[in-house]
C-alpha cells in the first residue's frame, strides 16, 4: 500500500473523525457526504458536519482470529469485533489488552491508539483505533458528540501497557 | 422484455488444476456449453465473462477479449463484457446476460464464469478473497472474509441460540453432495467430528467451515425462449434474474444476521417468476461459510428467521428433504473459483431441472433457485429457473 494511500485517511484512523448529517442527527463513521437515512436524499448534500467520535462503545460481535489478515500475522490469535459505538455507528476493530476468553458480546470497551500493522520489517507502520476493555471509571459521563478535533489521548486516570 | 432460456451448459472439473491454464479452463467450459446446445458459432453474438481476481491472480485483464480469441471466435469481432462483484462475479455476468437477451440487443449469448486461484500461493489467495470485504475500513483493522462471516455465526448464536453444530451440519451435507459430483473439488465425506475438530480459522468457524480456493470455469448459452427448441429438447428457461446491493462493509448493516441484499433479491425473484419459496424443490445457494447456507435459507424464504440451525440440523435441505440444497456439493465441497461458482450453480439446476443429474438426480425438480453473495452481502444475486415441459 502506498504511503499516502494510508496517511489521507490519517484524521478518520487517529482521531475517529465522522460526520452527522444536520437534518436528521444521525453519525456517521467514516464520514458521509451524503445522508443515507435522510427520505430526501440529496437534500443533506453539503450538510455533513465534521464529528468526532469519544471513542466509547460495546462489542456487538466478535470472532479469535487465527488465520490472519494481511500484516497481522504476528498478533494471532487476535479478538476480532464489532463495535457499537455510543454515538451509534458499528466500527470494525480488534480487542485487545485482554484474555480472549473473556471477551463477551455487550461488554463495554474504548477506542486507543496503536499499530495496527507494519509492512515487513523496511515497510510503513499503520496506526489506528484498537479497542480495549473498559471499567467504570474509564466511562466517563460525557464525552460524546465533541465537534473539536483533538487526538485520541488516554484520558487522565487511564494507564494501560501498550498492545 | 421476452423471455430467456438456457439452450446449453458446460463445466470443467473444479480444484487445483495445476495443468491447466485460465484459458484453457475458460474455453473448455464455453466450447462444451456450445456444443451442448446445437447452436452454430457464427449464431453467437456476445459473451459475458464472470471473474473477480483475473489482475492480481493471473496479472491478466482484458480476460473477456482474451477467452473469446482463443474460443477461436476473436475474429469475429464480438462484444465480449467481463463483469466483477466478488465471489458473485458468475451471477452478475449472467445477469448481464440475461438482460441482453431479455431486452432484445442480442439472441445468442455466452454467459462464462472462470476463475484460477491456484497460480498464486494460498496465502495470496486468502488476501485475494479479504478484497472482497471493504479493505479501508475492514481489512486494515484486521478483518479477514472468514473473520467477518465469523462476526455473522457469532451475533447468529446469540439472537436465535444458533448451535454450532447446526452450521457444523452444512459442510457435511457438501461433501455427502460431492461425492457423487465427479467435478467437484472435494469427492471425500467428512464427519461432524471433523468439523468441530478442524483447525480454527475464525472462531467460531474452523477450516472445514469454508470452502476452498479452486481452478474451475462454467459457461452457459442463452438465447430467446421462442426459438429456443430448435436448439435443445429440454429448454429451461430464466423465469427471475435479480441483483440486490447493501453497504459494503458488514458493520453498516441493519442487522447482520440478515443479508438484506438476498431478501430483496429473492422478494423480487418471486416476484418476477409469479412464484413463492414453497415451489422451489432443489436450490443452490451460498455457503462459502457454512453459516452462510443457514442465513441464506433464512433469507431466501425457506424458513423462518433464526430456525434454519435446527431445521437443516434435521435434513429438511437434504436429500429427500423439502428443497435439496447444493446436490453440487456447494461452494464448499464443489469448490468455490469466484468468477465461475455462480455460473456452475446454474449449470448444476439445468443439469437437474432437465433430468441428467445421473446419481445425483433429485426426482420431480421443476423450479431451481441459484444465490450467490459477494463479500459479506454487498452483492446478491438471485436466478429461478424452470422447467417448460
Amino acid at each position: 500500500m502506498s504511503i499516502a494511500r494510508f496517511w489521507r485517511e490519517t484524521p478518520r484512523r487517529y482521531n475517529l473523525g465522522g460526520s452527522k448529517c444536520s437534518i436528521c442527527s444521525t453519525v456517521y463513521f467514516p464520514p458521509r457526504s451524503v445522508c443515507p437515512t435522510c427520505t430526501h436524499h440529496r437534500r443533506s448534500i453539503g450538510k455533513m458536519q465534521p464529528l468526532q467520535l469519544c471513542g466509547d462503545g460495546e462489542v456487538f460481535s466478535f470472532s479469535i482470529v487465527q488465520d490472519a489478515a494481511e500484516g497481522f500475522e504476528m498478533q494471532v490469535p487476535y479478538v476480532l469485533a464489532l463495535v457499537k459505538t455510543v454515538e451509534g455507528p458499528m466500527l470494525t476493530g480488534q480487542i485487545v489488552d485482554v484474555d480472549p476468553a473473556e471477551v463477551k458480546i455487550g461488554m463495554p470497551v474504548h477506542a486507543m491508539f496503536r499499530k495496527l500493522r507494519e509492512e515487513g520489517r523496511a515497510g510503513v507502520i499503520h496506526y489506528g483505533y484498537k479497542f480495549a476493555p473498559s471499567t467504570a471509571e474509564d466511562r466517563r459521563p460525557h464525552r460524546g458528540g465533541s465537534h473539536e478535533p483533538s487526538p485520541m489521548a488516554e484520558p487522565p486516570g487511564r494507564s494501560r501497557a501498550s498492545a | 422484455m421476452r423471455e430467456v432460456a438456457v439452450l446449453g451448459a458446460g463445466q470443467t472439473k473444479f480444484g487445483e488444476l495445476w495443468d491447466r491454464s485460465f484459458r484453457e479452463i475458460g474455453i473448455e467450459a464455453g466450447l462444451q456449453a456450445l456444443v451442448d446446445a446445437k447452436l452454430e458459432s457464427a449464431q453467437l453474438q456476445g459473451l459475458f465473462l464472470g471473474n473477480m481476481a483475473a489482475g492480481r491472480l493471473i496479472d491478466q485483464e482484458q480476460i473477456a477479449p482474451l477467452i473469446l480469441d482463443y474460443a477461436g471466435l476473436g475474429n469475429r469481432n464480438l462484444p465480449a463484457v467481463r463483469v466483477e462483484g466478488g465471489g458473485a462475479s458468475g451471477a452478475l455476468a449472467l445477469h448481464a446476460g440475461y438482460l441482453a437477451v431479455a431486452s432484445g440487443q442480442y439472441d445468442f449469448v455466452v454467459v462464462g464464469g472462470a476463475e484460477k486461484l491456484t497460480d498464486v500461493p494460498d496465502i495470496t489467495g486468502n488476501q485475494i478473497t479479504d478484497s472482497a470485504a471493504d479493505h479501508e475500513w475492514e481489512v486494515v483493522f484486521g478483518a479477514t472474509l472468514p473473520g467477518l462471516w465469523a462476526l455473522i455465526a457469532r451475533r447468529h448464536m446469540y439472537q436465535y441460540g444458533t448451535k454450532r453444530e447446526e452450521f457444523a451440519a452444512v459442510p457435511v451435507q457438501d461433501h455427502e453432495m460431492a461425492a457423487k459430483n465427479p467435478n467437484a473439488h472435494y469427492r471425500n465425506k467428512i464427519t461432524l467430528e471433523q468439523v468441530l475438530g478442524a483447525t480454527p480459522v475464525a472462531q467460531p468457524l474452523g477450516m472445514l467451515d469454508c470452502a476452498p480456493l479452486s481452478d474451475g470455469a462454467a459457461a452457459v448459452v442463452l438465447g430467446p425462449m421462442e426459438v429456443a427448441r430448435k436448439y435443445t429438447d429440454t429448454p429451461i428457461r430464466i423465469s427471475a434474474s435479480q441483483v440486490a446491493c447493501d453497504t459494503m462493509a458488514l458493520h453498516h448493516r441493519r442487522d447482520i444476521t440478515t443479508l438484506d441484499s438476498t431478501a430483496v433479491a429473492a422478494r423480487r425473484a418471486f416476484q418476477q417468476a409469479r412464484r413463492t419459496p414453497e415451489n422451489v424443490q432443489i436450490a443452490e445457494i451460498f455457503d462459502g461459510y457454512s453459516i452462510g447456507a443457514l442465513v441464506a435459507l433464512e433469507d431466501l424464504g425457506f424458513v423462518a428467521k433464526g430456525a434454519s440451525g435446527a431445521a437443516f440440523a434435521a435434513g429438511e435441505f437434504g436429500r429427500g428433504g423439502r428443497v435439496v440444497v447444493n446436490s453440487s456439493g456447494g461452494l464448499k465441497a464443489q469448490g468455490r473459483p469466484f468468477g465461475a461458482v455462480g455460473v456452475a450453480q446454474v449449470v448444476e439446476l439445468v443439469r437437474q431441472l432437465r433430468g441428467d443429474a445421473k446419481d445425483r438426480q433429485v426426482a420431480g425438480a421443476n423450479l431451481g433457485l441459484a444465490h450467490d453473495v459477494g463479500g459479506t452481502g454487498a452483492t446478491s444475486v438471485v436466478h429461478l429457473l424452470e422447467r417448460t415441459n
